[in-house]
This record gives structure tokens, sequence and C-alpha cells, in this order.
């Protein structure tokens, strides 16, 4: 193995900090923190008041740093996660102790399945009060244990500071996750003149840049001689910056690609060595390819079972190349033959520099082309029924540009976005995948809106039950007048167990209904946004144009065909080359 | 806008389509279904050296439950270097688990060196037992042939510290039953590598192993 990368230090804006700390000196933890912060480059903040956190706020009250008052903690985590995936930097949320921090806990477990980068600051009661059951008290750093990289207990004023650096420092490197420092009332309001020193990762963590040389003769070695080679991208590629390399890789070598739902946008949908996702709802093209493959070459996933479906059956001829950053992923699902622990672009850099030739898999490709043709994603639309979602989701992406982000809720919404919409960057699919949660989408369309360049449009496609999961965070929009698009898939059902129910449970409809649901047009009008009802096909247009022209949040309420259900489907733990093209199929 | 007029999804049904015969097993290792054996668990010692920070046992036993590891004991205690501290794992899992529990382990923050010990390792228990004092003189005699020692005696109980590799610990316990016992108090096991191995990976001695004036707090035995 090569020598591990000592800790790096993190990216910092030092112009700017360097301008704060000339003019006011830190006088006590909180200063010290937020701070910490300003030298780190963090520029937007979400959170919620509250008693415990109140000092590290009345310090932000001098601070350049951005804050967004969101109406619950859940949508600031959500908001920082994906504030952080579009801009590639850690995303920053604050709560306060107890429900605040406990409020919080949906959004960190999620950013931790995803491997997003996320700070939380979390309040806590004084020191001296930790362990009395006191007022809002709770173990937040013993909740969120299992769900964050790493967590802190903050417990000195004067290397507060330092903590939270190293905090944001670990949460971006390697690996990234969510990290979270817990920060006692007493230490936010002790004395320190202690500036933090530059955020560096703690001296324990080590990573690995570059693979070991003779891992990547043997792998490279094996692609050179594969006949069947498929790439498959997962959401690494993005988060290692390598989504370039990546599609290099695959152009100059001419390996067809797959992605993981993280990844999507890793290779542009319209090229054509691009299979799209694979796995449970994937494009049957992708499924037929990663099951015939003879060589797989997987970057950054971590091969979690909605993508390989039974393992047995996954991917069953081929070798697998596995280059990761985490060497707990190699063979922790899938055993690697040719384990490659490193930086996703370095990898593949290397594994360039190494291959004397590109494998020949003329007839390879021709086999993934034909497949494409075989499984069209083709969809029926006729007039004479109610409004498809696969429709709505492609007029949403022509009448947007490229760059255009989106964000989703969880279910079939997620998945017909997935499927329909064509992307073509990183950093424009932003989603909940390993958590899977539904509320997700529009304090992610927040989050991201305030990271996304001023020409990028932000939609957020979601379903009715997980727009009520997290609507309340409208006010939010409205109130910072963000310009964000949500769009309704609006069936009146949560429609993916709908769709189970129907498959696996004899059509027995289990509080998969609702009898009522509210008009989310008026809604958003009531909350000050604008708001559109569509029903008919000559609609949607029109009602998307408006949405758009609209400067600011905007929500249409699309009553889409309450029988539609998404296709293909792999079922859990099922083989992925035996995808069901319709229900009779399962 | 133009409306697509097929009738879902098209394509080979499943049945229709080619399926290779390749299988992967649970580890997702690529098997011959007909020859493949299962793999056994085995047990392993695993050393891990920590920063002794406040919560870092709980890391550690949240991790291994979490994860499902199958874990017989873990035993803490500080080191030659200020502020670290060793945890000696015992595992009974696949060597596929061994080595997740092993990278996993090594992906907590607080550790600094995790590594397996080999079987010629140096292992060591340490056990109390508490047995009925009718018959002193057996007891006694019991406690010498396991080079133990009688820790407390009242008409009544009898304390014996039985220390040993986990065999002879098992062997001694049997052997105590006779005469009836009360209470079992067992620390679970801790080794060290043997010679000039290190312990865990790159570890070397720190200051304080060789210096005199720390050595009485490393000797309990006074
Ligand atoms: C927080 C949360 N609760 C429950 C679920 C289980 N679940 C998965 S999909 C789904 C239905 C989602 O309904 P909706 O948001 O309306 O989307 P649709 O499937 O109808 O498009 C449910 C309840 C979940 N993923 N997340």
């Amino acid at each position: 193995m090569s020598e591990p990368e000592p800790a790096t230090q993190a990216d910092s804006d030092t112009d700017e900090a360097d301008e704060s700390t000339e003019t006011t000196p830190v006088a006590n933890g909180s200063q010290s923190v937020i701070r910490a912060l300003e030298n780190a480059g963090v520029e937007t903040v979400f959170g919620v008041q509250g008693g415990a956190i109140m000092p590290v706020y009345d310090a932000l009250y001098d601070s350049s740093i951005h804050h967004i008052t969101m109406a619950h903690e859940q949508g600031a985590a959500h908001a920082a996660d994906a504030y952080g995936v579009v801009k590639g930097t850690p995303g920053v949320c604050f709560a306060t102790s107890g429900p605040g921090a406990t409020n919080l806990v949906t959004g960190i477990a999620d950013a931790n399945m995803d491997s997003d980068a996320m700070l939380a600051l979390t309040g806590q009661v004084p020191s001296g009060m930790v362990g009395s059951d006191a007022f809002q008290e709770t173990d937040t750093t013993g909740v969120t244990m299992p769900i964050t990289k790493h967590n802190y207990f903050a417990g000195d004023a004067d290397t507060v500071g330092d903590t939270v650096g190293e905090a944001f420092a670990l949460a971006g490197t390697g690996r990234p996750g969510p990290t979270l420092v817990d920060l006692p009332k007493d230490i936010t309001m002790g004395d320190t003149s202690r500036e933090p020193g530059p955020a560096k990762t703690p001296d324990t963590h080590v990573h690995h840049v570059e693979a070991d040389t003779e891992d990547v003769e043997a792998a490279a070695r094996a692609i050179e001689r594969a006949e069947k080679p498929l790439l498959l991208f997962g959401g690494g590629v993005i988060k290692a910056d390598a989504t370039d390399v990546a599609r290099g890789f695959a152009i100059d070598n001419g390996i067809p690609v797959v992605e993981t739902m993280p990844a999507i946008g890793t290779m542009p949908d319209d090229h054509e060595l691009c299979l799209e996702w694979a796995g449970m709802h994937g494009t049957g093209y992708a499924n037929m390819a990663v099951t015939h493959t003879d060589l797989l070459i997987a970057v950054g996933c971590r091969f979690d079972d909605r993508l390989t479906g039974g393992v047995d059956s996954f991917a069953p001829e081929a070798e697998v190349v596995h280059v990761d950053i985490d060497p707990a992923e190699i063979s922790k699902n899938v055993y690697a033959d040719y384990p490659l622990v490193g930086d996703a672009g370095t990898v593949l850099d290397q594994l360039t520099e190494e291959m004397d030739r590109a494998p020949d898999a003329r007839e390879w490709r021709e086999q993934c082309t034909t497949w494409k043709t075989e499984y069209p994603m083709d969809y029926a639309a006729p007039d004479d029924e109610p409004l498809k979602p696969q429709f709505v989701v492609e007029a949403l992406d022509e009448a947007t540009s490229d760059r255009a982000i989106v964000t989703t809720g969880v279910g079939q919404h997620q998945m017909w976005a997935a499927q329909y919409w064509r992307f073509k960057h990183p950093r424009t699919w932003v989603s909940s995948h390993g958590l899977g949660t539904m509320g997700y989408g529009l304090p992610a369309a927040i989050g991201a809106r305030l990271a996304a360049d001023d020409d990028q449009e932000v939609v957020c496609i979601d379903g009715d039950g997980s727009f009520l999961m997290t609507l309340q965070e409208l006010s939010v929009a409205v109130r910072e007048n963000l310009d964000i698009t949500v769009a309704v898939l609006n069936n009146e059902y949560i429609g993916m167990v709908r769709q189970w129910q129907d498959a696996f449970f004899e059509g027995r409809r289990m509080a998969a209904g609702y009898d009522w649901c509210p008009e989310f047009d008026k809604l958003a009008e009531a909350f000050g946004a604008r708001g559109w009802a569509v029903e008919d096909y000559d609609e949607v247009a029109d009602a998307i144009e408006e949405a758009l022209a609209y400067d600011g949040p905007s929500v249409i309420d699309f009553h889409i065909d309450p029988a539609a259900n998404v296709y293909p489907m792999v079922p859990s733990g099922g083989a992925n080359g035996k995808f069901a093209l319709s229900e009779e199929q399962l | 806008m133009t409306q697509q007029q097929q009738q879902g999804l098209q394509g080979p049904t499943p049945d229709d389509r080619p399926h290779p015969t390749g299988r992967r097993n649970s580890h997702g290792e690529r098997i011959d279904p007909d020859t493949e054996a299962e793999q056994h668990p085995r047990t392993a010692v695993i050393s891990a050296l920590v920063e002794n920070e406040p919560g870092v046992l709980s890391r550690v036993s949240g991790l291994f439950s979490r994860r499902q590891f199958n874990i017989e004991s873990l035993t803490v205690g500080p080191t030659t270097v200020d502020g670290h501290a060793r945890i000696t794992l015992v595992v009974e899992e696949t060597d596929a688990g061994i080595d997740q529990a092993k990278k996993q382990l090594k992906k907590l923050t607080p550790a600094i060196a995790v590594g397996e010990l080999g079987t010629n390792a140096v292992r060591a228990e340490l056990v109390l037992l508490k047995v009925r004092g009718e018959e002193p003189d057996k007891v006694h005699a019991i406690t010498q042939m396991y080079e133990g020692q009688t820790l407390d005696a009242g008409p009544r109980t009898i304390t014996v510290q039985i220390t040993g590799d986990q065999r002879k610990i098992d062997d001694a316990i049997d052997a105590f039953r006779q005469f009836g016992i009360i209470e079992i108090a067992r620390t679970g096991q801790t080794a060290l590598a043997r010679g000039d191995t290190p312990t865990t990976p790159g570890e070397s001695p720190g200051e304080s192993a060789t210096a005199t004036d720390d050595n009485q707090t490393l000797n309990y035995d006074d």
C-alpha cells in the first residue's frame, strides 16, 4: 500500500478570514465557533433558534455568514445537505438542544447514508447540568453516534473553535459524511480570546489517495483483456470531483457506463455509452448490462441492495474492480477481485497511465446498444386518459436548461424524475437515496437554490405525501424570495406503497390513500407563493412556463393518473436481469 | 408537445431473456454452487489502540452491535502512552466478517491502529470465583493447582483468583464446581503480540514505557 496521505488542511478562504480577524477579536466560545466557520469559508447556514444555542446565534449577529431560519430543524438539515451536494463543500446547520437536535436526526441520518458532507452544530445544556435530565437535555452525541462520521462534545471554550474547524474539515475529507459538535452553553458563553487555528482533520484520520501500484497493474491487465467491460459509477465520482476524469476514462476506452442513483449526471444521459442507472427501477438496458458484464469496474459506490438486488445473482459472471476511498466498502457487499483503495479521479488516472490498450469491446458495445432499443423507456400517454407523470417530468425538463437542478421527495415521483429527466451534469440531481426520506425535496430545493448559480433553475419534483411532510418550508422560500418551482405529482396516494400493495399484498390498500388532500395551489397562495392546479395535457406547458417565469417560489399541483406505476422493477432481492416491465411480470 | 402512443414498456419478458448461470455467495464472492462450502466463523483477537477520550468505548461497542459482529469479550485499559487506551476484542466471525470488523473499527475517528493477533500471541484472562467455604483445604489445593491466589476466606465463602488463557480458566471453573460456585466475574481476554512484533501495526513504545518512575503505576500486584 502507498503511504497514507497525512491529514489535509481544509480549503479556507483566507482573504475573507483575515479581514474579519482584524475587525473583531474573539471574546468567547461562541465567537470562536463562528470564527472557525468563517475561516472555513462558510457563507450560508440553516437553522432554528433556541435556548441552548442562543449564544452561538448571538455571535452570528456580527458575522457576514448568511443565516436562513428554517421552519423545522429537519428542513435545516436537508437544506444544508443539499447545499453541500450542489456546492461541493460541507453544508452547515444549527439547532438548539433537546427537540432541536432530535429534529435534525432524520436529516443527519440521510446525509450519512448518502455520504454527504455536512456539519451540524447543536446547543446543549450547561456542562454542569448534563446528566441531570435538565430542561431540553438530550444525549445528542449518543443519539447521533451511529449516524455521524464522527461527533464531538465540546468541553473547553479555548478549543471549541478548533473543534468546530476539525469537524468541518473531517466532514469533507476522504469519504464525506456528516459530523456534529454538541455545544454546552457554558462553553459557548465561556471567555476566551483564542482564535481558532486553521481547520485540520484529526491526526488519526488517514485516507489513501493513490491506490497500490501492484493492484493497479493487476486491474489494468483485467480491463485490457475484458470482453464485456462495464463501468459502474457511484456517487463517489461526483464527491471526488472526478466526473471529467471518469467520462474521459469511459470514452477513451469505449466502455459502457451504468450509474447508481446518486451518480446520476456523471455521464450525460444522452451519451451513446451511457446506459443510465441500474437497480430496482433502473433502465432495462442498465440491468441487462450489469447482469451480463464480465468485468465490472465500480468507482465510488457501496453496492447498496437497491442496486444489486439479490447479491447471489448480481453481475454473476463478472470479476469486480472496486475503486473506493473507504477500505471498509471493499468486499463489504460484493467481493472485489481487484480492490483499489484511493481517490476516484486519481485511481482512474493511475489506471489510464498503466493500461497499454483499450479493451476490445466493440461487440459488447453493440450488444448494449441493442438492449437500449429492445427495452426503451417509452410510456403511453393517450389524450383521453389522466395525465401521465412521465409526460410532466419530460415537459419540465424541456422547459428548463441543461444545468437545472432537480430535487425530489421519495416514492414513485422520485423514480419517474430519475428515469425521464435527461441529466447532463453532476450535482444537478439532488435526492434522498440511501435513507429514502419523504419530505427531502422542498428543504433540499431551498438549500440547492442558495448554492446554485443564478442561471440554474431549481425544480422540486415532489409527491403529495412527501410534500405534506415538510411543506411548512414554503414559508422560508417565500420569506427569502427563493426562485424554486415545486411540481407535485399528485396521485392522492402514497403511491409507491399503493403500487407495492397492488403487486405484493393482493391490492389491500391499507393506509395508502388520502381520502382528502389539500389543494396545493391554494395552500401555496396562502403561504404567499404562486400556485397552479393542472389536470389536462394542454395546461401542462403553460403552467410550467408561468411558474418558471415567476421570480419566487411556485407550486404546480399536477393531478396525475392515480393508477400510474413505476417500471421496470426488480423486486427486492430479485435478479436484476429479471426486471419486470409490468405488474404481471413480477 | 408530442405524446407517444405505445402501451407501456416494451421488450422481451423476463422468461424470454438470456440469464447467466453464475452465482455469488452471501459474501458476494463468485462461486461454483456445487462445490462451494459454507464459510465458518472462527475466533479472532483484535487489538485496537485508541485515543482514550470520553465515549470511545461506546463508539466501539455501538459499532459492533449495530453491525451485528459477534463479540465474545471486550477489555479496555490505559497503555504506556498518556491518553491512549488499548481495547482487546474477541470476535467470532467468518474471515469476511473479521475483515469488515477490523476495517470498520479503524474507521472510527479515535482509532489509532487496529491489528489482529496471530495464534501465537500472548493471551490472558482473569477470573474471580466465589465458592462455598465448607472445604477450605480442598479449595486451597485446587487453587494451587491452577496457580491461583486466595483473595478472601471466611467461614461461608472463599474467593480465589485464577489467571491464564481461556482454556485454563474454563478448566479451573469446572474444577471448582464441586464446591458450589456462588459468583463468577471474568475479565475477558486481553492479549499482546509475542516478541518484537507490534500488537497493532506501526505501534512503537511510548516514552513512559522506558521511564522508570512510571513503573509503579504499571505494577498492580503490590
Ligand atoms: C419519512 C418516510 N416515511 C415513510 C416512508 C415509506 N414510503 C416510501 S414511498 C412512500 C409513498 C410516498 O408517497 P408520495 O410522496 O405521495 O409519492 P408517490 O409515491 O405517490 O409518488 C412511503 C410512505 C418513507 N420513505 N419516508
